[in-house]
């Protein structure tokens, strides 16, 4: 178990810079997830912390000794592969035997180790199959296994998920949050799903295009994302964003007008930006009210979604062509077709300047 | 009967008789070769397709002669040899081919396809000079070099395209595990490659155990000759009778070793060892 700094990572293959000034810390036992989509640079930043790339630029610390020039061996991390790479040849017990057996340990230190993991895991029937004759979960568990049987200081896993169905995921989810709670290890965790992201981490750290866009508690970065990207990618049905101008604000609040909505009184600071600026307003769907349509206000159903516990009604907007969503508990009076007005919940709306950063609220600043 | 089984059954007939037409075709010469063997010399030039009587006196001649018996054992350490160096050489090539990202990869690829388009004969006087300077010439040596320079391009060839099949993820999970490249090549790809090394080394092998031109030029005495040579030395009577029953003795002797060989890897070659590695 130990700590992880990074200090201004950069990486490049050829020209192509990936990894852009990245400063992190991830504290002794919190899981942290890096999240965003693909393409962004999650399993790179991972495969930099493993040792499996070089670092071009920046300093890695683990447990407060710098680690860059080390190999992944000698730095003390155990990585759990999307694909698994289990080896085909091996048996489970050889497969998590491996990096013991490699490490010259004694035979009785490795059996101990390898059945205390697979204790853990509840893989003592399976010891003696090859990989191909396990299940994709039961595979899932090995390489996990074989991750954890070196005892690593930090556990790492890139996207250990994707390749299970859907049910199966939910459950091995639920399995490597209770796994962390029992080990209290390090952790930190690539995934391009935001809800495995908000279900599993202490911090999630957003990642777009190579930078960290924000880090923070799934609380702090669903209730309070600090740029539009954030807001977007975080929480499902995803916010709504409609166009606003800045009719006037200071210190205290502000007022906006958006097409459609027609003024709203925000507690949004807004001292920093001009008269008439183009903003963007982000309303979570939960945070909007559907009533009757009143004169410009008035927004066509064209669906409506019965989950169950709740139903989504999407709308069509004023402008753009990305539907909006109204998410309420079931059951639900809206029917395709229908048009109503959209009274967003003031309290907990979002705006973004024409930069997408959000706007502080008001409030806030006079309790800093 | 109606017209769909006829079309059926016409359609089952011509296939077995293009089996049977291809069989023929290729087992015939070797049926026909063990059939003389057998034959005392007497009844050699009787055209029979059945043996009538099984007569041995061909093989216990080939095998009393000292020199074939002794080529034998020169073909195998030969081909063997060739075998295993060629498999390690084309491993650890395969490695830094397939694995290991380097400039001038491609042209090195490239040449090692080239290379192996050179007819023996274009390289026969400048490898014996070779051979001259090293001090191999009428040495199995000379003839294990010469061989693995014709056999390493494929195996190189074929190893590195497999390696490079084999996930990368696997060579990864292994770096975790603390595994130097020379620990992973063994104890994880090694296992993986078999239905490959199987393949490339079963055919270095039989070239090696043919080979005719490079075994006659680079061998003076008969106690350093190899089978094919060996065979090509048998002599009859007299200057105008060409003995073809020791002839044909000798080469079915030195041919099913061959085929018994493929049988026993073909299972190997076929498998496919990777399953299991990853997804499910
Ligand atoms: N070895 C490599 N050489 C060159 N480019 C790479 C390499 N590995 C990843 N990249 C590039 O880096 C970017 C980020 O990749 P990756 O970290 O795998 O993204 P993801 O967030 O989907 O895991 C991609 O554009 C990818 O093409
Ligand atoms: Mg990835």
């Amino acid at each position: 178990m130990a700590s992880v700094t990074l200090e201004k990572i950069n990486k490049v293959f050829g020209h192509t810079h990936i990894i852009k000034d990245v400063d992190l810390e991830v504290a002794d036992g919190e899981f942290v997830v890096f999240v965003g989509p693909s393409g962004c640079g999650k399993s790179t930043l991972l495969r930099l912390i493993a040792g499996l790339e070089s670092i071009t630029d920046g300093d890695l610390k683990i447990a407060d000794g710098v680690v860059n020039d080390l190999p992944p061996r000698e730095r003390g991390v155990g990585m759990v592969f999307q694909s698994y790479a289990l080896y085909p040849h091996m048996t489970v017990y050889e497969n998590m035997a491996f990096g013991l057996k490699l490490a010259k340990m004694a035979k009785e230190t490795v059996d101990d180790r390898v059945m205390a993991t697979a204790r853990i895991l509840q893989l003592e029937e399976l010891l003696h199959r090859k990989p191909k004759e396990l299940s994709g979960g039961q595979r899932q568990r090995v390489a996990m296994g074989r991750a954890m049987a070196r005892e690593p200081r930090i556990l790492l896993f890139d996207e250990p998920l994707s390749n299970l169905d859907a049910s199966l995921r939910v459950q091995m989810r639920n399995e490597i949050s209770r796994l962390h709670h029992r080990l209290g290890s390090t952790m930190v965790y690539v995934t391009h799903d935001q809800v495995e992201a908000m279900t599993l981490a202490d911090k999630i750290v957003v990642l777009r295009d190579g930078r960290i866009e924000q880090v923070g508690s799934p609380q702090t970065l669903y209730q309070q994302p600090a740029t539009k990207f954030v807001a977007g990618f975080i929480g499902s049905p995803t916010m709504n964003f409609m166009p606003a101008k800045l009719l006037e604000g200071d210190a205290d609040g502000c007022r906006i007008t958006t097409p459609g909505l027609g003024e709203l009184a925000l507690p949004q600071d807004a001292s920093g930006e001009t008269r008439a600026a183009e903003l963007t307003l982000g309303v979570r769907p939960e945070h909007l009210r559907l009533t009757d349509a009143q004169g410009e206000n008035s927004f066509e159903i064209v669906n409506v979604e019965y989950l169950g516990n709740e139903v989504y009604v999407y709308l069509e907007p004023k402008a753009g062509d990305i539907l909006l969503i109204h998410r309420s508990e079931a059951p639900s009076q809206w029917k395709i077709g229908q048009r109503v007005a959209l009274v967003p919940d003031t309290e907990h709306v979002h705006l973004f300047d024409t930069d997408d950063q959000a706007l502080g609220l008001a409030t806030q600043r006079q309790v800093a | 009967m109606n017209q769909y089984q006829l079309i059926k059954l016409a359609k089952q007939l011509g296939k077995w008789a293009l089996i049977a037409v291809v069989m023929v075709y290729a087992i015939f010469p070797f049926y026909y070769a063990v059939i003389t063997s057998l034959k005392p010399s007497s009844e050699l030039f009787q055209v029979d397709f059945w043996l009538s009587s099984v007569d041995f006196s061909n093989y216990i001649q080939i095998f009393t002669q000292k020199s074939f018996v002794r080529a034998i054992f020169n073909s195998i350490f030969i081909s063997l040899s060739v075998v295993f160096i060629a498999l390690l050489l084309g491993i650890t090539a395969s490695y830094a081919l397939g694995r290991v990202r380097f400039r001038g990869r491609t042209t090195v690829m490239l040449t090692l396809l080239g290379v192996s388009m050179f007819p023996q004969v274009a390289v026969l006087s400048g490898l014996f000079e070779v051979i001259r300077t090293l001090n191999l010439y009428n040495n199995p040596g000379g003839l294990i070099l010469s061989y693995t320079i014709f056999t390493l391009p494929f195996t190189v060839w074929v190893l590195t395209t497999f390696m490079r099949q084999l996930p990368m993820e696997l060579e990864e999970a292994a770096i975790m595990d603390g595994a130097t490249p020379w620990e992973t090549i063994i104890k994880v790809f090694l296992p993986l490659m078999w239905p490959a090394m199987a393949t490339t080394g079963l055919l270095a092998f039989i070239a090696a155990w043919n080979e005719f031109l490079f075994a006659l030029t680079f061998t003076l005495t008969d106690d350093q000759r190899t089978v094919p040579v060996a065979i090509a030395l048998i002599s009859g009577g007299s200057q105008h009778e060409l003995p073809w029953g020791p002839i044909m003795a000798a080469s079915v002797t030195v041919t099913v070793p061959l085929v018994i060989l493929v049988m026993i890897f073909q299972r190997r070659i076929v498998s496919g060892l990777t399953a299991g590695a990853v997804k499910g």
